[in-house]
């Protein structure tokens, strides 16, 4: 009987290690490790001087203050070559006066959207879908967002994400439903009986002992 | 080239960091920081201006070379 194979092409997950890359971009040959230290925001998008992409690059762009302010990197990614990118860029600044201040990575033979899983082919076999991954400064995902082609992306999520993820690093605490900065956080749970015992007499807003919140400050 | 133009000169952000490294030894950040560039584009661009043979590495840290002070002199 013959054997059918299928080359199944793996999505880097939260928790590991991002794959290193080095690939030409906007502002020059970029690596991974060039990000070490800094956060990171590896987004891709399917294709220059097309609308939704165009509306995400000026939405980028508008949050970036906001994003270096929390000592966050923004990288963009498109199977486009360098001066499609760099006249596209040159473009939305001329139409819409919005300079794009990050790099762009012309990822040409999709060396870097293959090992980061951001071509879906029931969706384009030529181009990336809306891929967000956030790198923490140790170079570990933390986060991977998957939008498809027709559905433009939330800033104001990504950022949320962030501050999420820096609260949580900062206090090792957990952050609920639709929480923002000056909301109370989630105390881990206990994982022990007595531990379960003692915490609704920590003085935390507790709902029972698995469900406790606490300000930050 | 981010730092250097295919005609061998530094772009300007390739000056900024030539300038930066002319004083002393450096390590990326002190350069990032002096410049006012993003680190990793410091990062880079360093590679780029090693390779151009404008500066030299020193352990962790950089300088700047005759040919790259001829450069911005």
């Amino acid at each position: 009987m013959e054997e059918t194979k299928e080359k199944v092409i793996s999505i880097p997950r939260i928790g590991e290690p991002a794959p290193a890359f080095e690939a030409p971009t906007t502002h020059g040959v970029l690596k991974l490790e060039d990000f070490k230290g800094t956060w990171l925001i590896l987004f891709s998008h399917p294709a220059d001087f097309t609308p939704v992409c165009t509306t995400e690059f000026i939405a980028f762009a508008e949050i970036y203050p906001e994003l270096k302010k929390r000592g966050v990197e923004l990288l963009g990614l498109s199977v486009d070559s360098i001066s499609s990118h760099i006249a596209w860029v040159r473009n939305v600044e001329e139409k819409t006066g919005v300079k794009i201040p990050f790099p762009i990575i012309a990822d040409l033979n999709k060396e870097v959207a293959t090992a980061y899983g951001m071509i879906h082919p029931g969706q384009s076999k030529t181009e990336t879908v809306r891929c967000v991954f956030i790198i923490d400064p140790n170079q570990i995902i933390r986060t991977v967002l998957y939008y498809p082609l027709t559905t433009g992306r939330n800033m104001q999520e990504i950022l949320r994400i962030i501050d999420c993820l820096q609260t949580t690093d900062k206090y090792q605490v957990a952050t609920p439903a639709n929480w923002k900065p000056g909301d109370k956080v989630v105390v881990p749970p206990p994982n022990t009986q007595e531990g379960a015992e003692e915490r609704l007499k920590q003085g935390y807003e507790c709902i029972d002992w698995y469900l406790c919140k606490k300000e930050i400050k | 080239m981010a730092c250097i133009s295919p005609d061998g000169k530094p772009t300007e952000s390739g000056t900024k960091m030539l300038r930066a490294l002319k004083s002393n030894l450096k390590t990326p950040e002190d350069i990032a920081r002096e410049t006012g560039l993003p680190l990793f584009r410091v990062r880079s661009g360093l590679r780029e201006l090693v390779q151009a043979g404008v500066a030299e590495q020193d352990g962790s840290k950089y300088r700047i070379t005759e040919k790259g002070a001829a450069l911005i002199a």
